[in-house]
């Protein structure tokens, strides 16, 4: 069945039976192979995307559900010539060590973001809490984040 | 007239942003099963021993599923059915018997990936089965034998002083008996195990999640009966590995191949979490059993120890493990009888095999929590007593090692202890308020960097370092960055030594095809030893470069592009380890490792004495690097590095019932999450070590793995008198704990 979203954006139109996890339309008719898949069952966040700008397991999505929604990868958020904010600082902090979790984590910070421009750090960790880091001990994140919100308020909110 | 050198501000010590990292932020960074699908591509997966151990009778395939588009493998499929690691006793798909369950029989391929799903479904191994050894006691008793003559696939013994330990430990004045254990233990990387393997006129090509594509090279040659230079490794981008992805690759990156080349077709296969946590390597089980004895003010006399591990079904990488951890057994202490014995037996289970740390954080678990015991017995505070008997440079080891450098013991320890407050809150007693109980309390360790003892000479590791047009250079080295930061900190390296720019300098994506064997990316010897051949190669570039620019002028770049003009600029080395480095193996005496890294980890935790949960509230961690190339990275190290420690030491543990992995989800398989993680507190001590590349480092990437957990336990037991000696402190050990303890008393 044609399912027609947005996608970064974009208006996207896919074909695939409705009950296809997002995450493979994702990465595969849509060719956006930025979201990752780390545990098929919504456990690790590797998959995190947002759904009208809620963060979701695409793994636990089936594509059907996303049919006139709005969708943002980490493709969504910046190119490497024009890195956000929050995707500098994971470069600069440390925040990314093997890199497979900081997509999923890059979109969960972003989410959270929106909402509270000037979380604490405690905020930062129950709101990451559903992305799993193998590598960094999180505290080179959370730093990161914390950075990328002060820079996005002097530059008067913007993303 | 030439310009002179252009003095650049060094890059070694300096924070360069990860040269990977906007890749890896942009979702641009391409691991393996991003590859877009090769043409014709099949999906490969494997079909796996239900039984622990049992006579492979037949295989089975039902006659009523259609399998005209599945490609099956099996054992007579191989030229030589061997997975070539140390010992040849693992075989790549089992043929008359299986000796775990998981272990692989079958092999399938087919283009559509339900369809292989119901295919393996369709596959009935007929086993007889047979009666199975699961664990370290059985297997020790030889009640029933598995393997070899006696289950035993390894003994090492390291003795120091006097031959007759017991008669020197009953000579002390305070004699202490304890025995320690630690559990599995899943690497769980972020990024499933994975290949992609294709044959063309070029041979066998295979791409992966891999961290040392030399070591799947070599497999391939014995198993495919192919020459080298017809046998391609590519390592993709890799999402974590802490060991899981060093020996184990082989055997994926073998099953993806042995499909395709049945099937004519290119081969993807990646495991879903499940099959990964289920069938591949995980951390040795270990029992540990301590007898020490010291003089009344607490000098450390006699120690006598037997640590037993478990290897698993097959040998694999056992021997180098159970090394290590002996080598660590005693602690980073001056004893002066030393009586060690180390087993490795085998048993049902999957094969064990590298994990960060390999062997040393189960033997260093064992010492600490001891030494916290002859402490309490002593009437002395732990640290005090690990301070007054820790190495310092001069002292001599266990093996005979004289630490003639880069011996940082005791500034880690004064670093950490200061900025803890240790002392103070360690002697304010557990702090009590309503149902919560915080303690403090922490751990000192070394980790020897590099292989062990001859290892390095055996391996003549080598890299290079070519020069390219407009004065860049590229980095030619088997060494792949699986998120340490190696392509950035090798840059680092290079750029100082030749005299470029970071941008100047390229990495070659480590294919067999185009890169030297430097060695696997293991043992912490990543920086430390193929790091101070990438300097010496680049030095050797530059030195070049800068000899032309002497003799007709010009700028770098205009130099070495006269050099090229003539041809190949190239500086291919091997690694001189330091002249002094003596090792025997025979009798496990002299330097085992060329150096040490040290630290002394500090761990303030807070227990609910309802529920017996531990969070752990603050942590200190001083460590002595030698030199920190790049300080966020090596911090990144230890923050990741202890909070797997904490993971190992709190929440973590394989569970297994009858040789099957009961937990095998990150559902029920529980890591450290955000919420988890203490705040860190690290701080680098650097006494460099001067055959250390960037003005001395060491190697550091196992070295957090050894403390954490030692520390949380020491932080547990003043929290609430509970003293475990066994991993991991979960709620209900710690209940269990309480309750026993509390029938001692009464």
């Amino acid at each position: 069945m044609k399912i027609t979203l947005v996608l970064n954006g974009a208006k996207r139109v896919v074909d695939s039976a409705p009950g296809v996890r997002l995450l493979d339309v994702l990465r595969g008719p849509l060719q956006m192979p930025g979201t990752k898949e780390g545990c098929g069952e919504g456990e690790c966040g590797a998959c995190t995307v947002l759904l009208d700008g809620e963060p979701v397991n695409a793994c636990l999505v089936p594509i059907g559900q996303c049919a006139g929604r709005d969708i943002t990868t980490v493709e969504g958020l910046g190119a490497p010539a024009h890195l956000s904010p929050l995707q500098a600082c994971f470069v600069q902090e440390g925040g990314t060590q093997c890199g497979i979790c900081t997509p999923g984590m890059l979109l969960a910070a972003e989410a959270l973001l929106r909402r509270s421009p000037r979380p604490t750090d405690g905020e930062i960790r129950e709101a990451l809490a559903g992305n799993l880091c193998r590598c960094t001990g999180y505290q080179r994140i959370v730093e990161s984040v914390r950075t990328a919100a002060t820079m996005r308020r002097d530059d008067g909110g913007h993303a | 007239m030439g310009k002179s050198k252009r003095a650049r501000p060094r890059l070694s010590g300096t924070d360069v942003p990860r040269v990977d990292g906007a890749a890896k932020v942009t979702g641009r960074a391409v691991y393996v099963d991003d590859l877009p699908p090769m043409p014709g591509e099949l999906h490969g997966r494997a079909v796996r021993s239900p039984v622990p151990r049992g006579l492979l009778r037949g295989v089975h395939f039902d006659s009523s599923f259609d399998w005209s588009d599945v490609t099956v493998v099996q054992a007579e499929d191989l030229n030589e059915n061997i997975v070539a690691v140390i010992v040849d006793d693992q075989p790549v798909l089992a043929s008359d018997r299986v000796n775990h369950v998981y272990e692989p029989v079958v092999l399938l391929a087919c283009e559509d990936k339900r369809k292989l799903a119901r295919a393996v479904d369709a596959v009935t191994l007929d086993i007889t089965p047979l009666e199975p050894v699961l664990d370290i006691e059985t297997s020790l008793s030889g009640d029933v034998v598995v393997w070899g003559e006696d289950n035993v696939q390894k003994r090492y013994r390291i003795q120091r002083g006097d031959e007759d330990i017991d008669a020197a430990i009953e000579r002390c004045d305070v004699v202490v008996h304890g025995t320690y254990a630690t559990p599995s233990q899943e690497q769980l990387y972020i990024e499933p195990q994975g290949v992609v393997a294709h044959w063309d006129e070029q041979g066998v090509h295979a791409i992966g999640s891999i961290q040392c594509p030399y070591y799947v090279h070599k497999a391939f040659m014995r198993a495919l009966d192919e020459p080298a230079n017809r046998i391609h490794i590519t390592q993709a981008v890799t999402g974590g590995g802490f060991g899981g992805k060093e020996e184990y690759p082989s055997i994926i990156a073998l099953h993806a191949a042995l499909l395709s080349r049945k099937s004519g077709r290119p081969v993807r296969m990646v495991y879903d979490r499940k099959e990964d946590m289920e069938a591949t390597t995980k951390r040795h089980p270990s029992r540990c059993e301590i007898t020490s004895g010291c003089d009344r003010n607490g000098r450390l006399l006699a120690l006598k120890m037997s640590v037993a591990m478990d290897g698993g079904a097959y040998v694999t990488l056992t021997p180098v493990v159970l090394s290590r951890g002996i080598l660590h057994a005693s602690g980073a202490y001056q004893w002066r009888d030393v009586h060690i014995e180390a087993t490795a037996v085998a048993t049902n289970t999957p094969p064990n095999g590298a994990f960060r740390g390999f062997g040393a954080p189960q033997t260093i678990w064992a010492i600490e929590r001891h030494l916290d015991e002859v402490a309490r017995r002593l009437g002395m505070d732990p640290i005090e007593l690990k301070t007054q008997n820790v190495l310092r440079e001069g002292d001599t080891t266990a093996t005979g090692q004289v630490l003639r450098t880069s011996v940082g013991s005791l500034p880690c320890i004064d670093k950490a202890v200061t900025k803890s407050g240790y002392y103070e809150k360690r002697k304010r007693g557990p702090i009590i308020e309503g149902r919560k109980a915080r303690g403090i309390g922490a751990s000192v360790f070394m980790h020897g960097a590099g292989f062990t003892g001859s290892g390095e000479r055996r391996l003549k590791g080598k890299a290079a370092v070519d020069l390219l047009p407009g004065g860049r250079l590229c980095i030619r080295t088997a060494s792949t960055d699986i998120g340490q930061g190696t392509e950035t900190v090798f840059r680092q390296i290079a750029a100082d030594a030749a005299g470029v720019g970071l941008a100047d300098v390229d990495f070659a994506v480590p294919c067999t095809t185009h890169v030297p064997d430097s060695g696997p990316t293991v043992a912490s010897r990543t920086v430390m030893v193929v790091g101070s051949i990438v300097e010496r190669a680049a030095r050797e570039i530059g030195e070049r470069v800068a000899a032309e620019q002497s003799a007709r002028g010009g700028t770098f770049a205009a130099a070495g592009d006269r050099l090229l003009a003539e041809g190949e600029v190239t500086s291919l080395l091997t690694y001189e380890a330091p002249p002094w480095v003596n090792w025997d193996d025979d009798t496990y005496r002299g330097d085992a490792y060329p150096c040490f890294a040290w630290a002394c980890d500090v761990a303030e935790v807070e227990v609910d004495l309802d529920t017996f949960e531990v969070q752990v509230t603050g942590f200190w961690s001083s460590v002595d690097v030698g030199k920190a190339i790049h300080p966020a990275m090596c911090k990144g190290q230890m923050e990741g590095g202890t909070l797997q420690a904490i993971g190992w030491a709190l929440c973590e543990e394989v569970i297994w019932q009858g040789g099957k992995v009961q937990n095998p989800r990150m559902t029920n398989y529980i890591i450290p999450t955000a919420l988890d993680a203490p705040p860190f507190h690290t701080f680098l001590v650097e006494t460099p070590f001067s055959y250390g590349p960037g003005g001395g480092a060491k190697g550091i990437g196992e070295l957090p793995m050894d403390g954490g957990g030692p520390a949380i336990a020491a932080a547990v037991e003043h929290a609430t008198g509970l003293s475990a000696k066994e991993m991991p402190l979960s709620p209900e050990r710690l209940l269990s704990l309480s309750i026993s303890s509390s029938k001692e008393a009464s």
